[in-house]
Protein backbone atom coordinates (compact mmCIF):
# COMPACT_ATOMS: atom_id res chain seq x y z
CA UNK A 1 0.00 0.00 0.00
CA UNK A 2 1.17 3.14 -0.91
CA UNK A 3 2.20 6.01 1.28
CA UNK A 4 -0.84 8.35 1.15
CA UNK A 5 -3.03 4.86 0.68
CA UNK A 6 -1.92 4.39 4.17
CA UNK A 7 -2.25 7.75 5.41
CA UNK A 8 -6.03 8.16 3.46
CA UNK A 9 -6.78 5.38 5.85
CA UNK A 10 -5.57 6.18 8.70
CA UNK A 11 -6.82 9.53 8.63
CA UNK A 12 -10.59 7.74 8.53
CA UNK A 13 -9.89 4.92 10.61
CA UNK A 14 -8.35 6.86 13.76
CA UNK A 15 -8.85 9.62 15.51
CA UNK A 16 -5.08 11.19 15.15
CA UNK A 17 -6.38 12.88 12.43
CA UNK A 18 -8.48 14.62 14.52
CA UNK A 19 -6.23 17.09 15.26
CA UNK A 20 -6.80 19.05 11.93
CA UNK A 21 -10.99 19.01 12.49
CA UNK A 22 -10.63 18.75 15.88
CA UNK A 23 -13.77 20.96 17.40
CA UNK A 24 -13.22 23.48 19.93
CA UNK A 25 -15.19 22.78 22.87
CA UNK A 26 -18.16 24.67 23.21
CA UNK A 27 -21.54 24.94 22.21
CA UNK A 28 -23.96 25.94 19.31
CA UNK A 29 -26.95 27.30 18.57
CA UNK A 30 -29.00 26.22 15.81
CA UNK A 31 -30.47 29.21 14.67
CA UNK A 32 -32.97 28.28 12.01
CA UNK A 33 -35.83 26.61 12.70
CA UNK A 34 -36.56 24.14 9.30
CA UNK A 35 -40.23 23.53 10.27
CA UNK A 36 -42.89 20.64 11.65
CA UNK A 37 -40.22 17.36 12.26
CA UNK A 38 -43.32 15.58 12.31
CA UNK A 39 -43.61 16.22 8.72
CA UNK A 40 -46.63 16.87 6.09
CA UNK A 41 -49.74 15.39 7.22
CA UNK A 42 -52.27 13.72 4.58
CA UNK A 43 -55.29 15.52 6.47
CA UNK A 44 -54.22 18.64 4.88
CA UNK A 45 -54.71 19.22 1.11
CA UNK A 46 -53.29 22.56 0.11
CA UNK A 47 -54.36 24.73 -2.92
CA UNK A 48 -55.19 27.89 -4.33
CA UNK A 49 -58.36 29.97 -5.40
CA UNK A 50 -57.45 32.70 -8.10
CA UNK A 51 -59.99 35.44 -8.62
CA UNK A 52 -59.61 36.71 -11.91
CA UNK A 53 -62.15 39.63 -11.97
CA UNK A 54 -59.34 41.61 -9.32
CA UNK A 55 -56.08 40.51 -11.45
CA UNK A 56 -55.22 43.06 -13.57
CA UNK A 57 -53.85 42.80 -17.18
CA UNK A 58 -49.81 43.97 -17.13
CA UNK A 59 -49.28 43.46 -13.49
CA UNK A 60 -46.48 40.47 -13.27
CA UNK A 61 -46.09 41.05 -9.48
CA UNK A 62 -46.65 36.98 -8.30
CA UNK A 63 -43.99 36.53 -11.39
CA UNK A 64 -41.06 38.47 -10.14
CA UNK A 65 -41.91 37.71 -6.03
CA UNK A 66 -41.72 33.75 -7.32
CA UNK A 67 -38.29 34.86 -9.53
CA UNK A 68 -36.87 36.26 -6.76
CA UNK A 69 -37.99 33.49 -4.13
CA UNK A 70 -37.05 30.94 -6.09
CA UNK A 71 -33.69 32.02 -7.83
CA UNK A 72 -35.10 31.68 -11.68
CA UNK A 73 -33.72 34.29 -14.04
CA UNK A 74 -36.63 36.03 -14.85
CA UNK A 75 -35.63 35.44 -18.43
CA UNK A 76 -39.00 34.14 -20.81
CA UNK A 77 -36.85 31.99 -23.66
CA UNK A 78 -37.75 29.13 -24.45
CA UNK A 79 -34.58 27.29 -22.34
CA UNK A 80 -35.29 29.56 -19.41
CA UNK A 81 -37.24 28.29 -15.99
CA UNK A 82 -40.60 29.57 -15.50
CA UNK A 83 -42.75 28.55 -12.58
CA UNK A 84 -45.12 30.75 -13.33
CA UNK A 85 -46.51 33.03 -15.58
CA UNK A 86 -49.29 35.58 -16.65
CA UNK A 87 -51.70 34.53 -19.05
CA UNK A 88 -53.87 37.32 -21.33
CA UNK A 89 -57.05 35.15 -22.43
CA UNK A 90 -59.75 37.02 -24.71
CA UNK A 91 -63.39 35.78 -25.97
CA UNK A 92 -63.57 36.51 -29.58
CA UNK A 93 -67.16 36.93 -29.86
CA UNK A 94 -67.80 39.18 -26.86
CA UNK A 95 -64.37 40.78 -26.70
CA UNK A 96 -63.82 39.97 -22.77
CA UNK A 97 -60.67 39.85 -21.76
CA UNK A 98 -59.52 38.08 -18.67
CA UNK A 99 -55.34 38.07 -17.26
CA UNK A 100 -54.32 35.17 -14.56
CA UNK A 101 -51.26 33.53 -13.26
CA UNK A 102 -50.98 29.90 -14.31
CA UNK A 103 -48.84 27.67 -12.71
CA UNK A 104 -48.39 23.70 -11.74
CA UNK A 105 -51.88 22.84 -10.72
CA UNK A 106 -50.73 20.42 -8.52
CA UNK A 107 -52.99 17.66 -9.67
CA UNK A 108 -54.57 14.94 -7.49
CA UNK A 109 -53.82 12.65 -10.07
CA UNK A 110 -50.89 14.12 -11.55
CA UNK A 111 -49.86 12.98 -15.11
CA UNK A 112 -46.21 13.55 -14.24
CA UNK A 113 -45.86 10.93 -11.87
CA UNK A 114 -48.04 8.74 -13.78
CA UNK A 115 -44.92 8.68 -16.71
CA UNK A 116 -42.01 9.53 -14.40
CA UNK A 117 -39.87 6.59 -15.05
CA UNK A 118 -37.53 7.01 -11.71
CA UNK A 119 -40.27 8.18 -9.06
CA UNK A 120 -38.78 11.77 -9.13
CA UNK A 121 -41.89 13.39 -10.22
CA UNK A 122 -43.76 12.51 -6.74
CA UNK A 123 -46.93 13.35 -4.71
CA UNK A 124 -46.07 14.59 -0.98
CA UNK A 125 -49.39 13.57 1.20
CA UNK A 126 -50.37 16.85 1.75
CA UNK A 127 -50.72 17.27 -1.98
CA UNK A 128 -48.31 19.10 -3.44
CA UNK A 129 -46.66 17.99 -6.17
CA UNK A 130 -42.67 18.39 -6.09
CA UNK A 131 -39.26 16.81 -8.62
CA UNK A 132 -37.16 14.79 -6.61
CA UNK A 133 -34.07 16.19 -8.06
CA UNK A 134 -31.68 13.64 -6.04
CA UNK A 135 -33.49 11.15 -8.95
CA UNK A 136 -34.65 12.99 -12.40
CA UNK A 137 -32.59 11.75 -14.84
CA UNK A 138 -33.94 14.92 -17.08
CA UNK A 139 -35.24 12.30 -19.38
CA UNK A 140 -38.32 15.39 -19.95
CA UNK A 141 -41.39 13.09 -20.00
CA UNK A 142 -43.33 14.56 -17.07
CA UNK A 143 -43.25 18.04 -19.36
CA UNK A 144 -44.67 16.23 -21.98
CA UNK A 145 -47.03 14.70 -20.01
CA UNK A 146 -47.98 17.78 -18.20
CA UNK A 147 -51.42 19.50 -19.29
CA UNK A 148 -50.55 23.03 -18.32
CA UNK A 149 -46.99 23.42 -19.52
CA UNK A 150 -46.10 24.17 -16.07
CA UNK A 151 -42.56 22.17 -15.49
CA UNK A 152 -39.25 23.41 -17.10
CA UNK A 153 -35.89 22.11 -17.65
CA UNK A 154 -32.78 23.41 -16.26
CA UNK A 155 -30.33 23.57 -19.50
CA UNK A 156 -27.32 25.30 -18.07
CA UNK A 157 -25.25 25.05 -14.18
CA UNK A 158 -26.46 27.37 -11.57
CA UNK A 159 -24.79 29.15 -9.02
CA UNK A 160 -25.93 31.12 -5.79
CA UNK A 161 -29.19 29.37 -5.61
CA UNK A 162 -31.78 29.63 -2.88
CA UNK A 163 -30.26 27.46 0.24
CA UNK A 164 -34.34 26.45 0.74
CA UNK A 165 -34.90 26.02 -2.66
CA UNK A 166 -32.20 23.59 -4.38
CA UNK A 167 -32.28 23.57 -8.47
CA UNK A 168 -29.63 22.27 -11.03
CA UNK A 169 -29.08 21.69 -14.48
CA UNK A 170 -30.12 18.52 -15.94
CA UNK A 171 -33.14 18.21 -13.98
CA UNK A 172 -36.97 19.37 -14.34
CA UNK A 173 -38.51 21.65 -11.99
CA UNK A 174 -42.04 23.78 -11.16
CA UNK A 175 -43.72 25.39 -9.11
CA UNK A 176 -42.99 23.62 -5.51
CA UNK A 177 -46.05 25.97 -4.23
CA UNK A 178 -42.87 27.63 -2.15
CA UNK A 179 -43.18 23.97 0.22
CA UNK A 180 -40.13 25.49 1.92
CA UNK A 181 -42.10 28.29 3.55
CA UNK A 182 -45.17 26.01 3.31
CA UNK A 183 -43.32 24.02 6.04
CA UNK A 184 -42.28 26.90 8.19
CA UNK A 185 -45.78 27.87 8.50
CA UNK A 186 -45.92 30.44 5.43
CA UNK A 187 -47.67 30.81 1.98
CA UNK A 188 -46.54 31.08 -1.13
CA UNK A 189 -44.37 33.89 -2.72
CA UNK A 190 -46.51 34.81 -5.31
CA UNK A 191 -50.06 34.59 -2.89
CA UNK A 192 -47.61 37.19 -0.22
CA UNK A 193 -46.67 39.40 -2.88
CA UNK A 194 -49.75 39.70 -4.97
CA UNK A 195 -51.19 43.68 -4.60
CA UNK A 196 -54.64 42.82 -5.50
CA UNK A 197 -55.15 39.79 -2.92
CA UNK A 198 -56.05 37.55 -6.52
CA UNK A 199 -54.73 34.91 -5.20
CA UNK A 200 -55.88 33.03 -1.96
CA UNK A 201 -53.86 30.00 -0.31
CA UNK A 202 -55.76 27.36 1.49
CA UNK A 203 -56.24 23.97 2.99
CA UNK A 204 -59.13 22.25 0.38
CA UNK A 205 -59.64 19.75 3.39
CA UNK A 206 -60.40 22.30 6.33
CA UNK A 207 -63.70 23.18 6.09
CA UNK A 208 -63.51 26.34 8.20
CA UNK A 209 -61.13 27.56 5.82
CA UNK A 210 -61.20 30.58 3.92
CA UNK A 211 -60.79 29.24 0.38
CA UNK A 212 -62.77 25.89 1.62
CA UNK A 213 -65.70 28.68 2.37
CA UNK A 214 -65.34 30.28 -0.79
CA UNK A 215 -64.91 27.37 -2.83
CA UNK A 216 -68.19 26.23 -1.11
CA UNK A 217 -69.92 29.38 -1.69
CA UNK A 218 -68.53 30.73 -5.23
CA UNK A 219 -68.48 29.36 -8.42
CA UNK A 220 -65.20 28.43 -9.13
CA UNK A 221 -63.51 26.19 -12.15
CA UNK A 222 -60.70 23.55 -12.61
CA UNK A 223 -59.10 24.23 -15.92
CA UNK A 224 -59.20 21.14 -18.16
CA UNK A 225 -61.62 20.01 -15.67
CA UNK A 226 -62.32 17.57 -18.66
CA UNK A 227 -59.25 15.81 -17.75
CA UNK A 228 -60.17 14.52 -14.06
CA UNK A 229 -57.43 15.36 -12.90
CA UNK A 230 -58.67 17.09 -10.16
CA UNK A 231 -56.08 20.25 -9.83
CA UNK A 232 -55.42 21.81 -6.51
CA UNK A 233 -55.23 25.25 -7.67
CA UNK A 234 -59.00 27.30 -8.93
CA UNK A 235 -60.26 29.87 -10.62
CA UNK A 236 -62.78 31.90 -10.20
CA UNK A 237 -64.54 34.23 -13.26
CA UNK A 238 -63.61 32.89 -15.95
CA UNK B 1 8.20 3.05 -20.20
CA UNK B 2 4.76 3.75 -17.91
CA UNK B 3 6.53 2.00 -14.98
CA UNK B 4 9.27 4.43 -14.90
CA UNK B 5 7.31 7.86 -15.34
CA UNK B 6 5.29 6.51 -12.25
CA UNK B 7 8.38 5.90 -10.42
CA UNK B 8 9.76 9.78 -11.39
CA UNK B 9 6.36 10.65 -10.19
CA UNK B 10 6.52 9.03 -7.21
CA UNK B 11 10.07 10.48 -6.56
CA UNK B 12 8.47 13.95 -6.87
CA UNK B 13 5.48 13.64 -4.82
CA UNK B 14 6.86 11.83 -2.10
CA UNK B 15 9.05 14.32 -0.31
CA UNK B 16 5.99 17.06 0.12
CA UNK B 17 3.81 14.32 1.76
CA UNK B 18 7.10 13.57 4.15
CA UNK B 19 6.86 16.97 5.27
CA UNK B 20 3.60 16.86 6.75
CA UNK B 21 3.20 15.77 10.16
CA UNK B 22 -0.15 14.28 9.98
CA UNK B 23 -0.21 14.33 5.85
CA UNK B 24 -4.23 14.79 6.57
CA UNK B 25 -6.39 17.89 5.18
CA UNK B 26 -6.28 21.16 6.74
CA UNK B 27 -9.79 22.72 6.85
CA UNK B 28 -11.02 25.95 7.91
CA UNK B 29 -14.08 24.16 9.80
CA UNK B 30 -15.99 27.61 10.04
CA UNK B 31 -17.48 28.19 13.33
CA UNK B 32 -17.64 24.52 14.43
CA UNK B 33 -18.36 23.89 17.64
CA UNK B 34 -20.64 20.74 19.02
CA UNK B 35 -21.56 18.62 15.99
CA UNK B 36 -24.64 16.27 16.09
CA UNK B 37 -22.40 12.99 16.03
CA UNK B 38 -18.59 13.07 17.34
CA UNK B 39 -16.45 14.17 14.83
CA UNK B 40 -14.85 10.34 13.87
CA UNK B 41 -18.15 9.10 13.72
CA UNK B 42 -19.71 12.29 11.33
CA UNK B 43 -15.99 11.74 9.28
CA UNK B 44 -17.11 8.32 8.02
CA UNK B 45 -21.31 8.52 8.04
CA UNK B 46 -22.38 11.95 7.30
CA UNK B 47 -23.12 10.68 3.59
CA UNK B 48 -25.61 8.00 5.29
CA UNK B 49 -27.00 10.68 7.33
CA UNK B 50 -27.51 13.47 4.46
CA UNK B 51 -29.15 10.93 2.27
CA UNK B 52 -31.71 9.40 4.53
CA UNK B 53 -32.23 13.20 5.86
CA UNK B 54 -32.42 14.22 2.48
CA UNK B 55 -35.34 11.49 1.19
CA UNK B 56 -37.39 12.14 4.77
CA UNK B 57 -37.01 16.22 4.26
CA UNK B 58 -37.88 16.12 0.43
CA UNK B 59 -40.69 13.42 -0.03
CA UNK B 60 -42.45 13.14 3.47
CA UNK B 61 -41.76 16.83 4.53
CA UNK B 62 -39.63 15.74 7.99
CA UNK B 63 -37.59 18.74 8.18
CA UNK B 64 -35.16 17.82 11.53
CA UNK B 65 -34.64 20.47 13.55
CA UNK B 66 -30.88 19.64 14.18
CA UNK B 67 -29.67 16.80 11.02
CA UNK B 68 -29.89 19.05 7.84
CA UNK B 69 -27.32 20.29 5.20
CA UNK B 70 -28.32 23.51 5.86
CA UNK B 71 -26.95 23.00 9.54
CA UNK B 72 -24.74 21.51 8.11
CA UNK B 73 -23.61 24.51 6.63
CA UNK B 74 -24.23 27.00 9.16
CA UNK B 75 -21.51 25.65 11.54
CA UNK B 76 -19.26 25.06 9.02
CA UNK B 77 -19.28 27.85 6.38
CA UNK B 78 -15.84 29.63 6.78
CA UNK B 79 -16.42 32.52 8.82
CA UNK B 80 -14.05 34.62 6.20
CA UNK B 81 -16.22 33.77 3.32
CA UNK B 82 -19.45 32.11 4.22
CA UNK B 83 -19.10 29.08 2.41
CA UNK B 84 -18.24 25.31 2.83
CA UNK B 85 -17.38 25.12 -1.03
CA UNK B 86 -15.35 28.33 -2.19
CA UNK B 87 -11.95 27.52 -1.48
CA UNK B 88 -9.47 24.57 -2.09
CA UNK B 89 -9.57 24.45 2.28
CA UNK B 90 -13.33 24.92 2.58
CA UNK B 91 -15.05 22.43 4.78
CA UNK B 92 -16.48 20.04 2.14
CA UNK B 93 -13.89 20.75 -0.46
CA UNK B 94 -10.78 20.24 1.69
CA UNK B 95 -11.45 16.42 2.71
CA UNK B 96 -13.13 15.46 -0.70
CA UNK B 97 -10.11 16.88 -2.42
CA UNK B 98 -8.31 14.70 -0.10
CA UNK B 99 -10.01 11.74 -0.68
CA UNK B 100 -11.40 11.52 -4.48
CA UNK B 101 -14.54 11.72 -3.99
CA UNK B 102 -16.95 14.08 -6.32
CA UNK B 103 -18.84 16.26 -4.38
CA UNK B 104 -22.05 17.17 -6.28
CA UNK B 105 -24.46 18.24 -3.46
CA UNK B 106 -23.94 21.81 -4.43
CA UNK B 107 -24.61 21.85 -8.00
CA UNK B 108 -28.25 22.06 -7.17
CA UNK B 109 -27.59 22.80 -3.18
CA UNK B 110 -26.02 26.33 -2.11
CA UNK B 111 -22.95 25.52 -0.07
CA UNK B 112 -23.37 29.26 1.36
CA UNK B 113 -25.01 30.36 5.19
CA UNK B 114 -28.43 31.50 4.53
CA UNK B 115 -27.91 34.98 6.41
CA UNK B 116 -25.34 35.32 3.62
CA UNK B 117 -26.97 34.49 0.92
CA UNK B 118 -29.92 36.93 1.33
CA UNK B 119 -27.63 39.66 2.47
CA UNK B 120 -26.29 39.46 -0.82
CA UNK B 121 -29.68 39.04 -2.38
CA UNK B 122 -30.63 42.25 -1.11
CA UNK B 123 -27.53 43.99 -2.34
CA UNK B 124 -28.58 43.50 -5.59
S1 LIG C 1 -49.91 20.74 -13.41
FE1 LIG C 1 -48.47 19.51 -14.58
S2 LIG C 1 -46.60 19.46 -13.33
FE2 LIG C 1 -48.29 20.16 -11.98
S3 LIG C 1 -49.07 18.27 -11.02
FE3 LIG C 1 -50.34 18.62 -12.84
S4 LIG C 1 -49.30 17.41 -14.44
FE4 LIG C 1 -47.82 17.65 -12.77
S1 LIG D 1 -37.50 14.59 -16.28
FE1 LIG D 1 -37.11 13.86 -14.19
S2 LIG D 1 -39.06 14.19 -13.08
FE2 LIG D 1 -39.51 14.35 -15.29
S3 LIG D 1 -40.16 12.28 -15.88
FE3 LIG D 1 -37.94 12.38 -16.29
S4 LIG D 1 -36.97 11.63 -14.41
FE4 LIG D 1 -39.13 12.09 -13.89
Amino acid sequence: MSEIDTQRRNFLKTSAGAAAVLIAPGFMLFDIAHGKPQGASNKVRWGMLIDTAKCKSGCNDCVTACNRENGLSGGTAATDSQWIRKIELKDISSGREVSLPMMCQHCENPPCVDVCPTNASFKRVDGIVLVDKHRCIGCRYCMMACPYKARSFVHEPLHDQNPDVPRGRGTVESCTLCVHRIDQGGKPACAEACPNNVILFGDLNDADSEIAKKLRSLSSVQIRADLHLNPGVRYQGI
Amino acid sequence: MKRLASLLLCLCVAPTWAGEVTGTPKLDIGRGGQCVEDTQWMRKNHMHMLKHQRDEALRKGIRDEKISLKNCIECHASMKDDSVIARADSFCVGCHKYEAVKLDCFECHSGKRKSAWLQQRDAK
